[in-house]
């Protein structure tokens, strides 16, 4: 196959990449503007920073913003790496496709539906609205982020090896937690990375489900910019993007990595052999 | 047709009414759904046996031997284990270890760590731990290899750990499914004359699949030749290479030339078969139960075929033919003669001078000679 350079996918690709990320660029460009003024750039300054820091609305709503991504992805990632687990070795049960069609499904229903909906479900609860109903709510969809990643691992995993352990004392439970989990671990914590920054990310299902008394970063951004543009408000979405950026990129470096080992690992296998 | 007990050692628990079989299948029939991978088999297995199941890709030797170790469960009939039904036991309960076909080594853990990975889940003290994986190491002759990992070992060398790990707990009964598989040939006839050598030292009970015959014979005290999900034949290689009883177990087990014909006489222990118009009738053994008429097939391996120019004066079967094409195999050859009928036989002669000096060519003209016992006349 011939990669030739040519104008038309320079100029496509360029177009494509611009749209997508010039919009992210101003934003933290202006993040460091010296000026009060949104719109008129003044010089540089991370002054915006530091006023950021002593602002306590937006450091309350930061450390609500952690503990819910924290407490909900690990929630997903237990419960995602059950699903995958059953999904993929239990083989033909009956309602099988049904199961694994159903655990997609919150990956393309919108999310106002998947808000509304689980505010409908609390309320009929009676309970109270809060860290932990958006924790419940994050733990819940992106549990299907989590299953998506692990089942994929599991996929190619040689079930031999769990035999193995089986054949040599354990107890299922044991050969899953001394066999199966050290080896899908890069898997799985990316799973973890990925719930995380969804979890960062998410403004409308949080909306939905929290109370008074919990607002997320993404709503305090939002309910202040109804209120006018601030460049705190540029500083603040940056550090968001990186730290989104960070979780992004480490996560399916993990993933990749494991996957080379592995692949060498195998090739060298058979060199040897 | 039971041979002396020189040829299969003195080691024959299965001629002896007395001995408890350490394996027994009743009536064990796994269904997958609609497909009957093992059909109504009964074996047993005696201790100390190196016992080898045989037969085509797909025949059920590694359903049979998952059944042993616990990861299927027969659809109807008893395996028992030292006289106990072990249905209801679950793999990690059994005395029973197996060495996978992929090796299935823990990739996380070191060499030391795959085989100590048993040890600590049995009732063996931490402290007796160590010695025993150095052991196990060294009897695989690995005890350099301890602490590396298993993608840092040649293929050879995973193999011997896969063993070394399965025996550590010490089972009343390994199984060995396709161990060798994965070997190249000369490694794989290395490696069985080490598997028999471990087997002989520790005594364990060994049951092997395989699809090689070669290597079936080589390590087996008795072998299984298997078909569709049923025993074709049970008995020690010795047996089922001049004795099998079906034409499936020739042709299946080593080479053979099969006859087509019928009985035209039969005597107490002699048989005249004809088999094509204008050939002379083959002389042979009359088997048990071989009627005057009946159909059958005369089997006959190829090194017990001789070749000469002249007819031989006192061969109780001699057939004349062309030599159509010579197998060289170095220190054999195998000549293809055909007879007058197009029937194509097999004869193998050992080169015992340089090949400028072979007596026969192609297009010579040949008779194939044998006696009245070197075949075998099969019914079935
Ligand atoms: N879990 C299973 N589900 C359905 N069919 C199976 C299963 N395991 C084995 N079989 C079928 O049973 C037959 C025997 O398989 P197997 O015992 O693996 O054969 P062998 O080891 O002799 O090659 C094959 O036809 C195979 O497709
Ligand atoms: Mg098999």
């Amino acid at each position: 196959m011939s990669r030739r350079f040519s104008w038309f996918n320079a100029t496509s690709l360029t177009l494509g990449f611009v749209f997508l990320y010039l919009p992210i660029l101003i934003l933290v460009a202006y993040s460091f503007n010296q000026s009060k003024l949104v719109t008129v750039w003044a010089g540089f300054s991370t002054k915006w920073y530091g006023e950021l820091f002593q602002n306590q609305a937006f450091m309350d709503a930061a450390i609500v913003t952690l503990k819910v991504a924290v407490v909900s992805s690990t929630i997903a990632t237990i419960l995602g790496t059950m699903a995958a687990y059953v999904l993929v070795r239990l083989g033909r049960f009956k309602g099988r496709t049904l199961f694994s069609g159903m655990i997609y499904a919150p990956l393309v229903v919108p999310d106002v539906i998947v808000g509304l909906s689980l505010l409908l479900l609390f309320i009929s609860l009676g309970m109270g609205r809060g860290v932990t109903t958006i924790v419940l709510a994050h733990a819940t969809f992106s549990m299907c982020y989590v299953s998506v990643v692990v089942s994929s691992r599991l996929v190619s995993f040689d079930q031999s090896l769990e035999e193995a352990a089986l054949d040599l004392g354990c107890t299922p439970w044991d050969a899953f937690r001394s066999v199966t989990l050290p080896i899908i671990a890069p898997a799985v914590i990316s799973g973890w990375l990925l719930a995380f920054t969804l979890s960062l990310d998410d403004l409308v299902i949080a909306s939905f489900v929290s109370g008074p008394s919990a607002t997320t970063l993404p709503m305090k951004i939002f309910s202040q910019v109804r209120l006018g543009l601030s460049p705190e408000i540029n500083a603040l979405s940056t550090i968001m993007i990186a730290i989104v950026t960070v979780g992004v990129v480490s996560s399916s470096l993990l993933n990749k990595r494991a996957t080379v080992r592995r692949l060498r690992q195998e090739q060298d296998a058979l060199k040897q052999s | 047709m039971n041979l002396p007990a020189e040829q299969t050692g003195d080691f024959i628990p299965w001629e002896d009414a007395d001995a408890k079989p350490i394996i027994r299948f009743q009536g064990v029939t796994k269904k997958f759904g609609d497909f009957t991978a093992i059909d109504n088999l009964s074996l047993d297995i005696y201790e100390r046996e190196f016992f080898a199941l045989l037969g085509p890709s797909g025949c059920g030797k590694t359903t049979l031997m998952r059944m042993l170790a616990g990861f299927e469960t027969p659809t109807s009939g008893e395996i028992m284990l030292d006289g106990q039904n072990i249905a209801p036991v679950p793999p990690n309960k059994r005395p029973v270890n197996m060495m996978f076909q992929s090796y299935a080594l823990f990739p996380h853990l070191t060499l030391a760590d795959n085989i100590a990975f048993g040890l600590k889940r049995s009732d063996m003290p931490k402290s007796e731990i160590a010695g025993r994986v150095d052991e196990m190491l060294s009897l695989v002759q690995l005890s350099k290899f301890g602490s590396r990992k298993p993608h840092q070992i040649s293929g050879g060398q995973r193999q011997r750990v896969a063993l070394a790990r399965a025996l550590a707990k010490s089972p009343k009964l390994l199984l060995l499914d396709e161990p060798l598989a994965a070997l190249d040939k000369k490694l794989r006839e290395e490696t069985q004359f080490e598997l028999m050598d471990i087997q002989e030292k520790l005594g364990t009970t060994f049951v092997i699949v395989t699809h090689d015959q070669e290597e079936a014979m080589t390590v087996a005290s008795r072998v299984a030749v298997m078909d569709h999900g049923q025993l074709v034949q049970v008995a020690t290689p010795e047996q089922i290479y001049e004795f099998p009883n079906s034409r499936y177990v020739a042709d299946f087990i080593g080479d053979v030339n099969l006859i087509e014909g019928a009985a035209k006489s039969v005597t107490k222990d002699a048989a005249v078969i004809s088999w094509a118009e204008g050939l002379p009738d083959i002389n042979a053994a009359a088997p048990e139960g071989l009627a005057k008429g009946d159909n059958c097939c005369f089997a006959i391996r190829p090194e017990k075929v001789s070749i000469s120019a002249e007819k031989p004066t006192d061969a109780a079967n001699a057939l004349p033919g062309k030599v159509l094409d010579i197998g060289y195999l170095g220190n054999m050859s195998t000549y293809h003669v055909e007879l007058g009928n197009g029937q194509i036989i097999k004869a193998q002669v050992a080169n015992q001078r340089r090949l400028s000096r072979r007596a026969y060519t192609w297009d010579d003209q040949v008779w194939v000679s044998f006696t009245a016992t070197a075949g075998l006349v099969l019914s079935a």
